[in-house]
């Protein structure tokens, strides 16, 4: 076991499957001379060599078109885009090529690849570079999405996306990368699909991914401190495939449902799960299900201004006090 | 008869730099008068509301895709555009699974799930046929990067029009290919319209493709795309510069389309007897000759050509007595499980 940062975690999870599997390859802009813009790829270039850690343009479109050719070839390539926001300039890799080759060819074709990506906000970048844009991936089938929240998970989790044999959209957040975490040493694999129960309580259910997990922990801290209300805090981990085993279980034991999103507010991935809540659990809920997410706004690049956009452990905690104590 | 008389359109003469040899040349045209026929049913069975959805054909511009795929070798990858019928039968995909296709039949190449605009033969080679204009560029420097990782000694090539060396993921691809001297051809066939406008009317440069060559180091070649025997040649150059590591080329080939750019567009915009001056420039005219004059005898032709429509029709009759696909398959291959479940 060790202490590592969310940012090392990155390198390590990439090493470790660069070392089991030759046919993974991992390239980006920045990333292999330079160990990237956020310094978590630091090392993979000296240690794999220029032919598997390679540098590329700025050209996001080949850089995914890139990795698209390889994967349905036989390699197992692993791409960064640096920020999510530039999913917007080679979207039709993730939209229309990705996702689609397979049901597209009847099967023939396969797309085993992953794309790391830095998302969210905290870095005061402004509107282009701070956006938490995984709902933009989850509307697509064909894809798997995953965002996690420690280290730890960063390693599993992106073990679980290389292994996979469909692409997988790999959400970093940028504000996590300096939070450390306990590893376990040697290989650490998880499983795509998992939510996970990070902190049991019996009166609501609060779901939160990336870095709204430890906003959302925090919040249930303040609240059983000071109002003896006991939230159960599930990370989401992954939007596609969806534990929505986990959820219900969850939404079924604590009978309130809170989602906390990053991501501004229209069609964010609450807005489905809490769709499904009130399908398939409606009878369970004690009061209605609710949303706290960013504004449906672009984001500001003054710090003042960004965190009054986005949840925080205060708001969150307020927002569930209120209902519970409706 | 003296033997000058006799001096082919692209300066090889009987017994004479005659690199190319009759087998070669009885492939080349067996696969254009192949195309010709099949595109030319897709679009009798489209009148007939048989072939559904959209068809782009590529009536006229048989000798690009029979010139590369005589090129190619087994294990060599094409990426193609949703103008891919040509090259999706140059690899030798059966004639009935692309019409299937086109039809929306079970028998189909994808059983219909694709249709065609995505005709994809992987066992043959084609990678794909993509219809975001320029998305394939990129993949195929993908594929391209696994072969020289892998040291797998296979070659890709990457067809588009004129209309794709507009779009960024042309620019990027290009580059992406020449920083990494990765083993793939380009081949713009340029039919001189980008969709329903000229392609000089929207275009910088005269020569849309290889005029952009030189931004990216590579050599600036434009050449016949009606002579299968001038685009093989330039197609087994590209080929063996590409296997011996030489890095990619980008081959510009002046062709023409005789249809529309697809089927719901009957090409008025042309100008008056173009169509017809290109038609004297038919591949399959041009070629008829070229065999003529290397000695090949008419019976051999003609026995090409029946052999050819036989085929189509029967296809075409196994096609019609097709079923549609199955319901089963509409959320099929959505992931690699097989289905398409995105939760438990």
């Amino acid at each position: 076991m060790a202490e590592l940062t969310y940012r090392d975690a990155v390198a390590r999870g990439i090493a470790q499957e660069m070392t089991r599997d030759p046919d993974v390859i991992f390239f980006g802009e920045d990333v292999a001379k330079a160990g990237g813009v956020f310094k978590t790829t630091v090392g993979l270039y000296e240690q794999f060599g220029e032919k598997r850690v390679r540098d590329c343009p700025i050209s996001e479109q080949a850089i995914l078109g890139a990795a698209m050719g390889a994967a349905m070839t036989g390699l197992k390539p692993i791409a960064e885009i640096m920020f999510s926001d530039f999913f917007a300039v080679c979207f039709d890799y993730i939209a229309n090529e990705f996702p689609k080759s397979r049901y597209m060819s009847n099967g023939q074709l396969k797309c085993p690849l992953v794309v790391r990506t830095a998302n969210g906000a905290g870095s005061r970048f402004g509107a282009q570079h701070s956006q938490s844009v995984e709902n933009w991936a989850m509307m697509i089938p064909g894809l798997k999405v995953v965002a996690p929240s420690t280290p730890r998970d960063v390693i599993g989790l992106l073990a679980a996306a290389v292994r996979d044999p469909d692409p997988v959209i790999f959400f970093e957040h940028k504000s996590l990368y300096p939070t450390k975490g306990d590893v376990p040493d040697g290989e650490i694999v998880d499983s795509l699909g998992t939510a996970r129960i990070v902190r049991p309580g019996k009166d609501a259910t609060i779901l939160a991914l990336a870095l709204m997990v430890p906003r959302a922990l925090e919040a249930a801290e303040r609240l059983s401190a000071a109002h003896g209300i006991d939230c159960e805090v599930v990370d989401v981990r992954s939007l596609v495939p969806l534990d929505t085993k986990t959820i219900l279980g969850s939404v079924a034991r604590t009978h309130r449902l809170f989602t906390v999103e990053e991501n501004p507010r229209l069609c964010g991935w609450g807005a489905e799960i809490v769709s499904i809540v009130a399908d398939e659990a409606f009878y369970e809920l004690d009061g209605p299900p609710v949303r706290i997410t960013t504004p449906h706004i672009p984001l500001p690049a003054a710090d003042i201004l960004e965190d009054m956009a986005l949840p925080t452990a205060e708001r969150i905690a307020e927002r569930v006090r209120r209902s519970l104590q409706a | 008869m003296a033997k000058q008389a006799v001096r082919a359109t692209d300066g090889s003469r009987p017994g004479i730099n005659d690199d190319i040899g009759e087998e070669k040349r009885l492939t080349m045209y067996r696969l254009q008068v192949e195309i010709r026929e099949s595109e030319q049913r897709a679009f009798d069975l489209f009148l007939q509301n048989l072939v559904k959805g959209t068809s782009h054909l590529s009536l006229g511009q048989e000798a690009v895709a029979a010139g590369f795929a005589a090129a190619m070798k087994p294990g060599d990858l094409s990426f193609c555009t949703y103008r891919g019928h040509a090259h999706t039968l140059a690899r030798g995909v059966p004639i009935e699974k692309v019409l299937g296709e086109l039809m929306q039949r079970d028998n189909g190449l994808m059983r219909g799930k694709g249709g065609s605009m995505h005709l994809t033969s992987v066992e043959h080679g084609v990678m794909g046929s993509y219809a975001i204009i320029g998305a394939h560029l990129p993949i195929a420097c993908g594929a391209a990067l696994r072969a020289q990782y892998r040291g797998d000694g296979d070659v890709t090539v990457c067809f588009f029009g004129d209309g794709t060396t507009n779009i960024g993921a042309f620019h990027e691809a290009l580059n992406f290919a020449a920083v990494w001297k990765l083993p793939v051809i380009f081949v713009c066939e340029n039919n001189l319209y980008m969709e329903y406008t000229p392609i000089g009317d929207v275009t910088a440069v005269k020569h849309p493709a290889a005029d952009r060559a030189s931004a990216y180091g590579l050599e600036h070649i434009v050449i016949d795309g009606n002579d299968a025997d001038v685009v093989y040649r330039a197609a087994r150059s590209a080929y063996e510069k590409a296997r011996a590591g030489g890095g990619p080329s980008l081959i510009e080939c002046i062709t023409y389309r005789f249809s529309g750019h697809s089927r719901a567009d009957p090409a008025k915009y042309r100008p008056e007897g173009e169509l017809e001056k290109w038609k004297e420039r038919d591949p399959l005219k041009i070629y008829r000759e070229r065999l003529r004059q290397f000695g090949v005898g008419e019976e051999v032709i003609s026995d090409i050509d029946a052999d050819v429509r036989r085929r189509v029709d029967e296809a075409t009759e196994k096609c019609k007595a097709a079923p549609p696909p199955p319901a089963e398959i509409l959320a099929s291959d959505v992931y690699a499980d097989g289905g398409f479940a995105w939760r438990n």
